[in-house]
């Protein structure tokens, strides 16, 4: 299962773990060339942009999403891939053309554009993966069971807040983040984690569950 | 009120992308049905948005795709439009994407399985797995038995017992080999799941397990 990226990224990326844009939103900004301004976009103006993308259909907008989400679709698509490049780039267009197609359908309310773009991606992946589609719930089916905006589902609305998870995430240890990268960003399923780190699978299966549950945890320390 | 949910795990796996077709239609359905599991849902979806944010953006200069991108998009040669798709009245018992699953297989078409009970084996492209909804007339058992490998049970109406607990409408209960059950349909109503395995079920009476090939279970 060895991934066949260029030295450069592999290395790259055990500095740029932690360097993340989200703990601080728009300090990153003031930081470093031009280029970097680019690259380090924070969620407000992301999700600004999108909105712009989606209601107006402003293609300038969409050329500062695109430099910014581009590169790293690309990183997760090439991971995915193992390291297939022609594949990852063609399956990278395909997402931000998707991005852009679907951009009215985009709600800053309820997604972080970060996560909507993750879940194209994702499916994107899918697609070429396998026959088998992603089946998704539907929430204008009438069997549809909406979410109640009741007192008792302030917690539910604090799990989706992506600010928060972003900033749980940043404290979880890094046993829980691994295989948390390893199902997202390796495309691994838990035997396949449970054989790469040598462990039982019911002991990826607890660290899954531990992570999530430290994760909801720290997302309500958060909110209080 | 749905009191038993879907495992982190397999929310995990189906919200990366990793978790086969067969089980993803069970764990999608089980969402339509079930808030709570929708946020966590959500959850883990800004985890892989947190982890596409913080990938290693690279110094590839991206400008010549952008540039093949936007003529593209300038040409028109994309579509604008997302279709949204149109629901009819429908019967509720089955959400979508279970729904739609039925409808491609030709619809609703039940087979018996002897003693009032019935299957319909829902297709799917994935060859690890086998989707079926059941039917279990009121008041009876499904045959005890245990499992090889994993089995996932969805109630999409009425409700049953076994050892473990009931289930009602919204209700998954995952089993594995560990587990000998006798689930037995409540009475009042015949219960309505799918259901999703990945080995034979293994039943504990010789007789039912020497019909086993002719039931297709």
């Amino acid at each position: 299962m060895n991934m066949q990226l260029p030295l450069r990224s592999g290395l790259r990326r055990g500095n740029c773990a932690k360097a993340v844009a989200w703990r601080t939103p728009g300090l990153e900004r003031k930081v470093g060339a031009l280029g970097e301004e680019k690259q380090n976009l924070d969620a407000a103006r992301i999700n600004s942009l999108m909105s712009a993308v989606g209601k107006s259909r402003d293609i300038d907008s969409f050329e500062i999403l695109y430099r910014h989400f581009c590169p790293r679709v690309r990183s997760y698509m090439v991971r995915l891939t193992r390291g297939n490049r022609i594949l990852a780039e063609e399956l990278t267009q395909e997402t931000m053309m998707r991005v852009w197609n679907k951009a009215a359908l985009f709600d800053s309310s309820k997604a972080q554009a970060s996560t909507w773009i993750f879940a194209i991606a994702r499916n994107q992946m899918i697609d070429a993966a396998r026959k088998g589609a992603h089946p998704e719930f539907d929430i204008n089916d009438p069997a549809f069971v909406p979410d109640e905006m009741e007192a008792a589902d302030v917690k539910i609305q604090r799990q989706q807040n992506a600010q928060e998870l972003h900033n749980a995430m940043l404290t979880l240890k890094q046993k829980y983040v691994e295989v948390l990268r390893m199902s997202f960003f390796d495309g691994l399923t838990h035997t396949m984690i449970a054989e790469k780190l040598n462990l039982p699978l019911g002991t990826v299966k607890s660290r899954i569950r531990l992570a999530c549950e430290k994760l909801r945890m720290a997302i309500q320390d958060d909110a209080k | 009120m749905i009191e038993h949910h879907l495992d982190d795990d397999m929310l995990l796996h189906y919200s990366a992308g990793t978790l086969a077709e067969g089980w993803s239609v069970a764990v999608a359905t089980h969402l339509a049905l079930c808030p709570l599991c929708r946020a966590n849902l959500a959850m883990l979806e800004n985890v892989g948005g947190y982890f596409l944010e913080s990938e290693d953006a690279g110094e590839d200069d991206v400008t010549a795709s952008w540039q093949s991108l936007r003529a593209k998009i300038e040409a028109g040669e994309i579509e604008k439009v997302v279709p949204i798709k149109k629901h009819t009245a429908a019967n509720n018992i089955y959400p979508e994407p279970l729904r739609s699953y039925i409808e491609r297989a030709g619809g609703l078409r039940w087979r018996r399985l002897g003693r009032g009970a019935a299957q319909m084996i829902i297709p799917t492209d994935d060859n690890t797995t086998t989707v079926r909804l059941l039917k279990i007339p009121a008041g009876q058992p499904v045959p005890e038995h245990s499992h090889d490998g994993s089995e996932l049970t969805l109630v999409l109406d009425g409700s049953f017992s076994d050892e473990v607990s009931t289930f009602a409408r919204g209700d998954v209960e995952m089993a594995d080999g560990d587990l000998m059950h006798q689930p037995r349909a409540s009475a009042g109503k015949d219960c309505i799941c799918i259901a999703v395995t990945d080995a034979p079920l293994r039943f504990k009476s010789r007789f039912v397990r020497w019909l086993q090939p002719l039931l297709g279970i």
